[in-house]
């Protein structure tokens, strides 16, 4: 037996291959190296420009030389062959080439459907609503491609798109009862470890000067909230992240205490309003949870720790949904651990002096005299508020308050907390957000890197912790309007802050609200969601049976429903003809049977000679059915009429 | 019980039809199938053996309708003029005349047509299609209407010249009359032959009133669903393998036609798809030819109506 010779390639379907290919690969030029880009490209042009000249494609040997150099480069790039980046980039590359040696429709349709499997690739790098929409204009493509390699080559273009997005559109169903379905894992299903480790923007474990000015200049979200009731005021937001009581003279840290001291849980005395909100916390890779300053009610993964700060378990690797209770007005650790105020007067040995010596000349004050007095230098000297500062020498705080006395958050912070520490006040730096702004779209509090800010907290005997912002006795517009009017124009901002005009800031809100929408309600659906679904449709605590189970039958029912959807349409009978077939095979019974072929009043003539008494109702229904499938109007009336034709046949004789 | 279809009763038509069933004995089926083609503007083919009648119905129509009529009798050594007419030299006035032929009627019964030569029997066509005549340089249009009413032997008889496919297409329907019953025969006898009676038959129609007809059943309407079985049928004929190709669209519109006139004479003002059933072996059957090679009979039509189901 000789084996067929294989299909050749339809000269049609070359384009519909070529971008097809295009589209699926091109996206990742994004995080592939430069050069593998260019070969892609120029290998696709490479065959587009032989198509159209309908020239003969290269060689064997030329493109072994190819795929020799693609690999050997990937492999020099990635120092291997496997794992997700040079996997994706080996199929990217193959992508490119294949096309090259695609004489048979068998080549096509390998490229076609490492194309479908390509398209997968795209979201271990974003799951973001525009991959996804361009990801489905891939699929089209690719499905067209599909299409035109069965024949369909000679069809102008839209009819193959036209046909590619109506097979797409009847897998709709199959794919949301699989979302919806099919078990879930819990993060994302390619949470390889190194993106866990990918480089996030927030708030770092550590603040020296720069730190917090230079995260200031991404327009990033940092989380969003919304509170179930009202909103505290916005000279109230202050959202917690990390504690740093631990100064070396340039750097702020979060001292680690030593292990074997007990560690005292934290004490909170509330008072007034309780805020209630759900926050979404953008992946940042710390532990900290930024609840609003303190948190009173705190979510199961979340901890409260012994400087108020709510940290999770494990670095916040994915985007997290939780729900906080939080109070503004509070009394925290009225009795403090002895090691922790020890901690919040550590001062490094022997640097600015100047500092020191206005510190001591304080020292007969009460705390809170103290802090008022530090306040007050701050409000009263020539003290500016800049992005820019100028730089700072080795006696940081001094040169700042008595030199330069220009700076950001974290310089008046800073200063703040060594005057304290000087004077004798136990005191600490505080990093996390300060405000946010309400997107009005759907409501939610949106807070940005931009609003990431650094103030500091004194303990006061008998009160506790209290929060001391000196960045608002310098620039109180800060915490009261936010960034933007505390900033003069010209300090770097990123511009998505700044948006003045109104329509681009509409435009903000609501793309905003919609990706968070497709965050909470896509991609958050997670087991625990699909666990409240399916016992809200009445499937408590499902077992893999059962979900299997209602898999198998709900993709049944769609593929009934889209079978029905799609038989011909003369198939689906109109009411009338329902009706006349009824009558029909009522009359069959009683002995006279219509012929599949005979018209009605042909019928009619009949049933006429062989059952006269049937005549004159057979006439009738004939006639009624006759007007209405052949005549020019048929009305309510007439088909009222045939029914009830129906339902006069005399009962049956035995 | 009130009646339930909009029933116009064609007084007209039922008029043509009891004048001419008078004539005519026992053949009211092939009678209103010749009025509906001339209803629908066609011509008329009929078929059969010497002297069953086909004279008769052709002239009885002419005379009933009240059209001028005229009748050749087709042979082997006729020529093209015969049919159409000459041009003599007038003596008198020094100029060439015209002397139109038979063919300025309007009704022509072209009687044996396939005894005439294919020579013969094209210029007639010719005429039949483009409704005038170009003789010497000069076209004469034909008379409104004009209407071809040929007869035809059997082919299979001695001395006959059968019409090409193509020329067989040009006429609307073919009917066959075959014998008369045993009644009608014996009426006939005792009336000693039904021809004597023609010239004193008298038109039953009034000046207009046919063309107005005419007018009417090109109005009937065919419903999409109509439609639908008409193409099924058609479509059908195109992939039977026993015959050698299907009806054209030619066909397919002259059967549309032929339906409405048939069902305008049943006093309907909508096709339904027994009138369909009811023209299409005259329609169809001198336009199929079977891969045995004849035409196809009655009884491939029947069968091909059978297997198309109605809903």
């Amino acid at each position: 037996m000789s084996s067929q010779p294989p299909h050749a390639l339809e000269h049609g379907a070359v384009p519909w291959l070529l971008t097809g290919a295009l589209a699926t690969a091109g996206p990742h030029a994004e995080h592939l190296p430069l050069w593998l880009s260019l070969l892609v490209a120029s290998s696709l042009l490479w065959r587009a420009w032989l198509w159209q000249q309908r020239r003969p494609l290269p060689p064997r040997w030329s493109l072994a030389l190819l795929v020799a150099v693609g690999v050997a480069g990937i492999a020099w790039q990635f120092h291997s062959l496997f794992g997700k980046d040079a996997g994706v980039a080996m199929l990217v590359l193959f992508m490119a080439l294949k096309p090259m040696e695609t004489r048979h429709r068998r080549d096509a349709l390998v490229i076609v459907m490492l194309g479908y499997f390509l398209l997968l690739t795209h979201y271990f790098y974003s799951q973001s609503i525009p991959t996804g929409l361009w990801l489905l204009i891939a699929m089209t493509l690719l499905t067209g491609a599909l299409i035109s390699l069965h024949g369909g080559g000679a069809q102008p273009i839209m009819t193959i798109a036209r046909q590619a997005a109506l097979l797409l559109l009847q897998a709709l169903p199959f794919m949301f009862i699989l979302y919806l379905l099919f078990p879930r894992v819990t993060g994302p299903l390619w949470g390889l470890p190194e993106d866990a480790r990918a480089s996030l923007s927030g708030l770092s474990g550590e603040m020296s000067p720069g730190s917090i000015s230079h995260l200031i200049q991404s327009g990033a979200i940092a989380f969003r909230s919304r509170f179930a009731g009202e909103t505290p005021e916005k000279a109230d937001l202050y959202w917690r992240g990390p504690v740093f009581d631990s100064y070396d003279g340039v750097t702020w840290r979060t001292a680690t205490p030593p292990a074997r001291l007990p560690r005292p849980a934290p004490v909170i005395e509330a008072s007034g309003t309780a805020y209630a909100y759900t926050s979404i916390l953008e992946a940042h890779n710390q532990r900290w949870l930024l609840a609003l300053d303190v948190a009173t009610s705190l979510p199961p993964e979340g901890s409260l720790a012994p400087t108020f700060e709510v940290l999770a378990r494990e670095p916040l690797r994915v985007r997290t949904r939780m729900s906080f209770v939080s109070a503004v007005d509070y009394h925290a650790n009225r009795i403090e651990a002895p090691a922790i105020l020890q901690q919040a007067l550590a001062l490094p040995a022997r640097i600015n002096p100047r500092t020191r010596a206005l510190a001591s000349s304080w020292q007969s004050l009460p705390a809170e005299k103290i802090a008022a007095a530090a306040l007050s230098m701050f409000r009263q000297e020539d003290f500016h508020y800049t992005l820019r500062p100028p730089l700072l020498g080795a006696d940081a705080v001094d040169e700042f308050l008595f030199v330069t006395r220009r700076g950001f958050c974290e310089h008046y912070a800073s200063a703040f907390v060594f005057l304290m520490r000087a004077a004798g006040v136990p005191a600490r730096v505080v990093a996390g957000y300060q405000g946010g702004e309400v997107n009005p779209v759907d409501g939610y509090l949106t807070v940005r890197q931009s609003d990431a800010h650094a103030w500091s907290e004194i303990w006061l005997a008998g009160k506790g912790w209290v929060r001391i912002d000196p960045t608002a006795a310098v620039a109180p517009s800060r915490i009261e309007q936010g960034i933007v009017a505390a900033l003069p124009e010209g300090e770097p901002l990123p511009s998505i802050v700044r948006l003045d005009a109104t329509w681009l800031r509409q435009l903000r809100n609501r793309w905003e609200a919609a990706n968070n929408s497709w965050n909470q309600w896509v991609l958050g659906y997670n087991p625990q969601r699909q666990r409240e679904l399916l016992s809200w449709a009445g499937l408590s605590d499902p077992d893999w049976q059962s979900m299997t189970a209602s898999l198998a039958i709900l993709c049944s029912l769609a593929l009934l429903i889209i079978t029905w959807w799609t038989l011909p349409r003369r198939r689906r009978a109109d009411p009338a003809q329902r009706a006349w077939q009824r009558y029909c095979a009522q009359l069959a019974r009683r002995g006279v049977g219509r012929a599949t072929w005979e018209g009605p009043l042909a019928f009619a003539q009949r049933v006429a000679r062989e059952r006269p008494d049937l005549a004159a109702l057979t006439s009738e229904a004939a006639g009624c059915y006759a007007q209405l499938r052949y005549g020019r109007n048929g009305s309510e009336n007439l088909l009222e009429r045939l029914q009830q034709c129906v339902r006069r046949l005399p009962p049956q004789r035995p | 019980m009130p009646p339930m279809l909009p029933m116009t009763r064609p007084s007209p038509v039922t008029r043509i039809l009891a004048a001419a069933n008078a004539v005519i004995l026992g053949k009211s089926s092939q009678t209103r199938l010749a009025l509906c083609c001339l209803l629908a503007k066609g011509h008329l083919l009929i078929e059969d053996l010497p002297g069953v009648g086909k004279t008769t119905l052709a002239h009885t129509l002419a005379r009933v309708l009240g059209f001028q009529f005229s009748r050749i009798q087709f042979t082997s050594d006729m020529l093209p003029a015969d049919i159409i007419g000459v041009s003599i030299f007038d003596r008198e006035s020094g100029n060439f005349q015209f002397l139109p032929g038979p063919v300025f009627s309007q009704v022509l019964l072209a009687d044996e047509i396939n005894r005439a030569t294919p020579k013969t029997q094209s210029a007639l066509l010719e005429a039949m299609e483009e409704g005038q005549v170009t003789t010497e340089g000069e076209t004469r249009p034909l008379p409104e209407p004009f209407f071809v009413i040929a007869t035809q032997n059997p082919s299979t008889q001695i001395g006959t010249f059968p019409l090409p496919e193509s020329q067989l297409d040009r006429f609307l329907l073919r009917i066959e009359l075959g014998y008369p019953d045993h009644d009608a025969e014996r009426a006939l006898l005792e009336s000693g032959g039904r021809r004597k009676q023609l010239p004193t038959l008298a038109s039953c129609l009034d000046p207009g009133e046919f063309a107005a007809m005419q007018q009417e059943v090109a109005a009937v309407y065919s419903s999409p669903a109509l439609l639908d079985y008409l193409q099924a049928l058609v479509e059908a004929t195109r992939q039977d393998a026993r015959l050698v190709h299907g009806l054209s669209p030619r066909a397919a519109l002259s059967l549309l036609a032929a339906a409405r006139a048939w069902a305008f004479s049943d006093g309907r003002q909508m096709v339904l798809p027994e009138d369909v059933q009811a023209v299409l072996p005259a329609v169809a059957r001198h336009r199929l030819r079977l891969v045995s090679g004849s035409y196809a009979g009655s009884e491939d039509i029947a069968a091909l109506i059978r297997s198309l189901p109605l809903p």
